[in-house]
């Protein structure tokens, strides 16, 4: 019988012989020095170890972990294997990682059905609201712990010695008494008989034992990315496959009234040009014509001899100016709703030592990923099959069930890497439009892909939105009253998506006196999330305003919002002021705030906003020159997203991405829309931020003990008031509209 | 159309009319899917070929342009994905969606070779027409002076997902 340490050391000669045989071949036995017995149990090549839907552990020591959420640029087809791995206790370089597919094994196979924050429910697969951190925290870590201990298990029974006495080191089962130590590729075989362990018994690592969490760990396909591989939607071939084109109405809603489909038919490569029939709904399929090619190029150009005549539909009554026009009236005459009404605003005017009014205005702004929408789909043998970058790509299989009449078991979804997200790939409208071409044409795989153009006139726009506000304050500068007529957008009875503020919106509840209404035009523009959806723009007004009523009482801002923090309730569930106020004081001594004697032109602006379970404060600095011009010079970033920052090279990528995203939307983004049409259609009028504009951003983490939250989009909304606050710092001027192009800044 | 050019070092033909942008011809006529599709109206630099050494935009550069040309993609920017550029952009930890970074780097790419050692002032001037939507311009900016650092004909041939030492 051999010992446990011969056994061990037996097992590592064994994964020499598989590494010698696959290289050496015949020298193998020749320099093999050890008896032969020892190689009659090596016989078949060790099984590969699947403990879970998420890992595969194969003898050659490498470890394939899945990304089972969509990969948009956030970062969690890394962050997520992240997690299973540090609780596997394996090295990350051993570690490779696929993407999953749509698959409800990677959504209910531990522990029942998705639940928000719930520890051991699994989260679905999705991309939004800065959720999938706080969501997969627990369960991620879970699934890498079980399989730990199935293989911690294997080693216990290999040397007759219970559980609790082994630990791990990574890649290696530790019997701590006795030092004696085996490979988990030495368990494999073992492991995969072992009984999967119930997750609530699992213990999982302390902190202060990550290994890999709180590391900085690079995104996992950069390889691919750097020297081009296929990875994205638009990137997906097979053989046979034809190219769409779907022309869609410029006005929102309308329909195809007739079309010269012979013309088009007649063009080189063209092989189908036929109308779609689309529902009343704007998130769905709506009507247009598609044109399938064999190649893109070509279906194309043969859009050109379409001549497509549209039907009038309402929206085209519709123009930005009227809504600016509507919103103006509305705001003079009673609010339609009243969203929350403390004390006494009237009478708090009365009493103010000062009181001041301000109208302001955000616009809509499109979502533009860089990679045009697309997808890919094939009917065949009554099943679907669809490769689709999406951020709900189960939305968006049961949108093409519900539309197309296709039971959702028949419909199979690829999930690719994105080009971009932003909230744009929240909708699925792209994915029924292929599928309903790809049931049109039946048999062949087809591609459609949209066109930049195609995409920034039918995007779901975040929604403009006009605030009316009156504040006052008393002789020590305290804020006393508060009130925001907010004139926002309808559909139906409700609010048009994204268009909503909720009633505790800061600074309810910090304000004796506060009210809160509403006014909705009804809106035929479809509209929906960008990157921290109501935030995004209520940060801007609500922040500005503070600032505005900070001047009126001649105190300094930051130390006014500290104060007005201080003033309200410290223990709310939803909110919690020690926070904010935490993130405030971080970036006032990291940028260095009242400290700097800054030139005559240049100023700083500071705000904060909580949104997505993340606390952030901002400083900008900008300059104006006399004649106007602004630059960005630099913003200081402090967040509080809980106790971990789980990997700090995205998450700093995160938060600047989103730091320059906010100042490109303040900038100069606008879609205007004109007789129920977007005017914008491309980077010349639709203006994405360019290299030479982008400041340094400088990123601080304030750690606290509290859960572990997202990051995709909550340093965003603060920099728009913060950079507006600069430029009032640098210049005098209140900028009370966006885009920021649109003002004279000169001054002096 | 028969249209003859060199792509990345090796002579190819391809039937195709003369006007087809070399973007398509590459992506759906050779399969080389590294250069990308972002607005088709040359505003976005995400479809950055190299024509004759020099930066362009193949979404807007008809095929028959290139007949005899010298055409380098991302593919062909190195044998295996080790020119200094893309071992500083896994370096630095560069993309995050990663859909312009192609683009990126050809544009970063011709800058180096006419300005070995760029500052920042250089590096905006030739990267501000590549849009980044996810905005990572400042670890472009900071790859390109690590690349200008690091020897041109070390190819390690590595990169492997791991930690940072």
């Amino acid at each position: 019988m051999t010992t446990p340490s011969q056994k061990a050391k037996t097992i590592e000669r064994r994964e020499f012989l598989r590494a010698t045989a696959i290289v050496g071949g015949g020298l193998l036995f020749a320099s093999y020095a050890e008896p032969l017995s020892a190689l009659e149990t090596w016989g078949t090549p060790a099984a590969d170890f699947v403990p879970n839907a998420f890992i595969r552990m194969t003898p050659d020591g490498i470890v394939t972990i899945i990304g089972k959420n969509p990969e948009i640029g956030q970062g969690m087809k890394t962050t997520l294997p992240m997690l299973i791995a540090d609780e596997l206790d394996v090295e990350w370089k051993n570690v490779r990682v696929e993407q999953g597919d749509l698959d409800a094994k990677y959504s209910t196979g531990l522990g029942g059905p998705a639940a928000a924050f719930n520890a051991t429910a699994m989260a679905g697969q999705s991309a939004g609201g800065s959720t999938a951190t706080p969501t997969n925290w627990f369960p991620m870590r879970r699934v890498g712990a079980a399989a730990r201990a199935m293989l911690v298990r294997a080693a216990a029974q290999t040397w007759g010695v219970p559980d609790a006495e082994c630990d791990t080191t990574p890649g290696v089962v530790v019997h701590k008494a006795s030092g004696r130590t085996l490979k988990y590729t030495a368990l494999l075989d073992k492991a995969a008989s072992v009984q999967p362990p119930g997750l609530a018994t699992l213990k999982l690592k302390d902190a202060q034992d990550f290994r890999i969490i709180g590391t900085k760990v690079k995104g996992v396909d950069n390889h691919a990315i750097v020297t081009g591989k296929p990875l994205f939607g638009i990137d997906v071939t097979l053989p046979g496959m034809l190219y769409a084109a779907f022309v869609k109405a410029p006005v929102f809603g309308s329909n195809v009234v007739s079309a010269n489909y012979d013309a088009a038919k007649a063009q080189p490569g063209v092989k189908h040009v036929f109308p779609v029939e689309g529902g009343p709904q704007l998130t769905g399929l709506v009507s247009g014509v598609a044109i399938v090619a064999t190649s893109w190029w070509a279906a194309q150009k043969a859009r050109a001899v379409l001549d497509i005549k549209w039907a009038d539909h309402p929206t085209s009554q519709q123009s930005s100016a009227g809504f600016a026009q509507q919103a103006a009236e509305l705001s003079k005459q009673p609010p339609q709703r009243n969203l929350k009404k403390d004390g006494d605003v009237d009478a708090a005017y009365m009493t103010a030592a000062k009181v001041i009014e301000a109208e302001y205005f955000y616009p809509f702004i499109a979502h533009a990923p860089l990679e045009p929408q697309n997808c890919t789909a094939q009917w065949k043998d009554g099943k679907m099959e669809i490769w689709a970058p999406s951020q709900s790509p189960g939305g968006g299989r049961n949108l093409v069930a519900s539309t197309l009449g296709i039971p959702q078991t028949d419909i199979i979804v690829h999930m690719t890497r994105s080009g971009g997200g932003f909230g744009r790939r929240l909708n699925n409208d792209y994915m029924v439009e292929a599928a309903r071409i790809a049931k049109e044409i039946a048999g062949a795989p087809v591609k459609l892909l949209w066109t930049r153009e195609d995409d920034i006139q039918h995007d779901f726009y975040r929604p403009a939105g006009f605030h009316y506000f009156k504040g006052g304050v008393d002789a020590s500068g305290k804020i006393v009253a508060w009130r925001d007529h907010f004139v926002s957008f309808s559909a139906g009875q409700n609010f048009a998506q994204a268009a909503n503020v909720g009633a505790t919106e800061f600074p309810a509840r910090f304000v004796p006196n506060f009210q809160l209404d509403v006014s909705m035009i009804p809106l035929g523009v479809p509209t929906g999330f960008l990157r921290a959806p109501g935030s995004n723009g209520l940060a801007y007004v609500m922040q500005s305003f503070i600032n505005e009523l900070a001047t009126a009482a001649d105190k300094d801002p930051l130390q006014f919002r500290l104060d007005l923090l201080a003033s309200g309730p410290q223990d709310l569930q939803d909110f919690s002021a020690p926070r904010a106020r935490g993130v405030l004081e971080l970036v006032r001594e990291k940028s260095g705030w009242g400290k700097t004697t800054l030139p005559k032109g240049t100023g700083m602006g500071v705000a904060f906003h909580f949104s997505h379970s993340g606390y952030f404060a901002e400083v900008v600095q900008a300059t104006v020159t006399r004649d106007g011009s602004l630059k960005v010079d630099k913003v200081w970033v402090a967040g509080d997203i809980g106790p971990q920052i789980i990997n700090p090279s995205n998450a700093e990528n995160q938060a600047q991405g989103s730091v320059l995203d906010g100042i490109a939307e303040a900038l100069d983004q606008e879609i205007t829309i004109d007789k129920g049409a977007v005017k914008q259609s491309n980077f010349d009028d639709f203006m994405l931020l360019r290299m030479p504009q982008a400041p340094l951003v400088e990123v601080h983490w304030k750690l606290s003990d509290s859960r572990v939250t997202g990051l995709g989009e909550p340093a965003l909304p603060p920099v728009v008031p913060a950079l507006t606050a600069a430029i009032f710092a640098a210049t005098g001027k209140r900028v009370r509209s966006l885009p920021i192009s649109k003002h004279d800044l000169k001054w002096g | 159309m028969k249209t003859t050019f060199k792509l990345n070092g090796k002579s190819t033909t391809v039937d195709v009319p003369p006007d087809m942008p070399l973007l398509w011809v590459l992506r759906d006529e050779l399969n080389l899917k590294g250069t990308k599709f972002g607005c088709g109206q040359t505003f976005c630099g995400a479809c950055t070929v190299h024509v004759k050494g020099k930066a362009v935009r193949s979404c807007a550069t008809a095929i028959s342009v290139v007949q005899g040309s010298e055409v380098t993609t991302i593919e062909g920017l190195s044998l295996d994905g080790t020119h200094p550029l893309q071992r500083a952009w896994e370096e630095i930890d560069v993309p995050q969606c990663g859909y312009c970074q192609a683009g990126q780097l050809m544009s970063a790419a011709a800058l180096l070779e006419k300005t070995p050692k760029p500052t920042d002032a250089q590096i905006d001037a030739a990267m501000g027409g590549n849009i980044c939507r996810c905005a990572t311009y400042l670890r472009i900016r900071q790859a390109i002076h690590l690349a200008a650092d690091l020897p041109r004909a070390n190819a390690t041939g590595q990169g492997k997902p791991g930690l940072e030492d």
